[in-house]
């Protein structure tokens, strides 16, 4: 797995070919739920773009309509810096400026945002269990497959903020 | 957020505003706790945003954690407007309230 580290001002890191189609599915993802597939009604919409007045629905609606534009466009933005930096087809090193790695940071906590709705993550989840259970339920299954994804971005996402930091 | 215990939802107790009028009491940004974004990042993001300290950078994310909620910001309610929808770009989970 692999982990992003400082080079001068640069965040680096070199992925394999199956982490780089991972990472660019899941920033096509973002995009698509973003553009095309875009409906107030999903849960994941609501929680990227939450009500400003949780109990006042008519300002959060004024509000929305000033805002979620540049909101949404900023989201595919930076999911479209993932895409942008990703070496094509294979494996390869990735190297961000310090611009490029907030960009990323932010996309990674979208993905992770959107993937946690799907997953239902809670407080109390322990991701080992919930991995652990999938397995044994079917180690096939997209579950598993998702939980992993989850848990790598995580991964990811806290490596590329502690060189950013550094 | 990840990786911890269930966080205790302490009960917030209602200012005494009686005596303040409506318009005159500040607004506030209020961030909400949520299982998903890591500790790590929202302290980096209040760092970044509000140019806090790391150690009240810390605390705040602390209090978001353990306590469901904390207070980031105050004041006029369009500059808690542009707050919170600069919080949303950085996916935390902000709203606007008036104390």
């Amino acid at each position: 797995m692999s982990m992003f580290r400082r080079h001068r001002e640069h965040c680096v890191a070199t992925f394999a070919a199956d982490e780089v189609r991972v990472l660019r599915k899941v920033a096509a993802e973002v995009v698509g739920l973003l553009t095309d597939g875009f409906d107030h009604d999903d849960p994941v919409v609501g929680r990227l773009f939450p009500d400003i007045y949780p109990d006042r629905p008519a300002d959060s609606a004024e509000f929305r309509l000033y805002t979620e534009g540049d909101l949404k466009t900023n989201k595919i933005d930076q999911a479209g810096a993932i895409l942008a930096a990703l070496p094509d087809g294979t494996g390869g090193e990735v190297r961000l400026d310090p611009e490029a790695a907030e960009a990323w940071l932010r996309a990674l906590n979208d993905a992770r945002l959107a993937m946690g709705v799907r997953l239902d993550i809670k407080s109390d989840t322990d991701l080992g269990e919930e991995l652990d259970d999938a397995v044994l339920r079917d180690p096939t299954s997209s579950r598993v497959f998702q939980l992993s994804v989850y848990a790598y971005l995580g991964y990811l996402q806290e490596s590329l903020l502690n060189a950013l930091v550094e | 957020m990840g990786d911890m215990a269930a966080p205790q939802v302490a009960p917030v107790e209602a200012p005494d505003t009686e005596e303040v009028p409506v318009e005159d009491r500040p607004w506030v940004t209020i961030v909400w706790d949520d299982p998903v974004n890591l500790m790590s990042y929202v302290t980096w993001v209040f760092q970044k945003l509000f140019g806090y300290s790391r150690e009240k950078a810390e605390k705040l994310m602390l209090d978001v954690h353990h306590k469901g909620r904390a207070v980031v910001s105050s004041g006029a309610r369009e500059r808690m407007e542009h707050d919170a929808s600069q919080l949303h770009s950085y996916g935390l989970w902000a709203t606007v309230d008036q104390v």
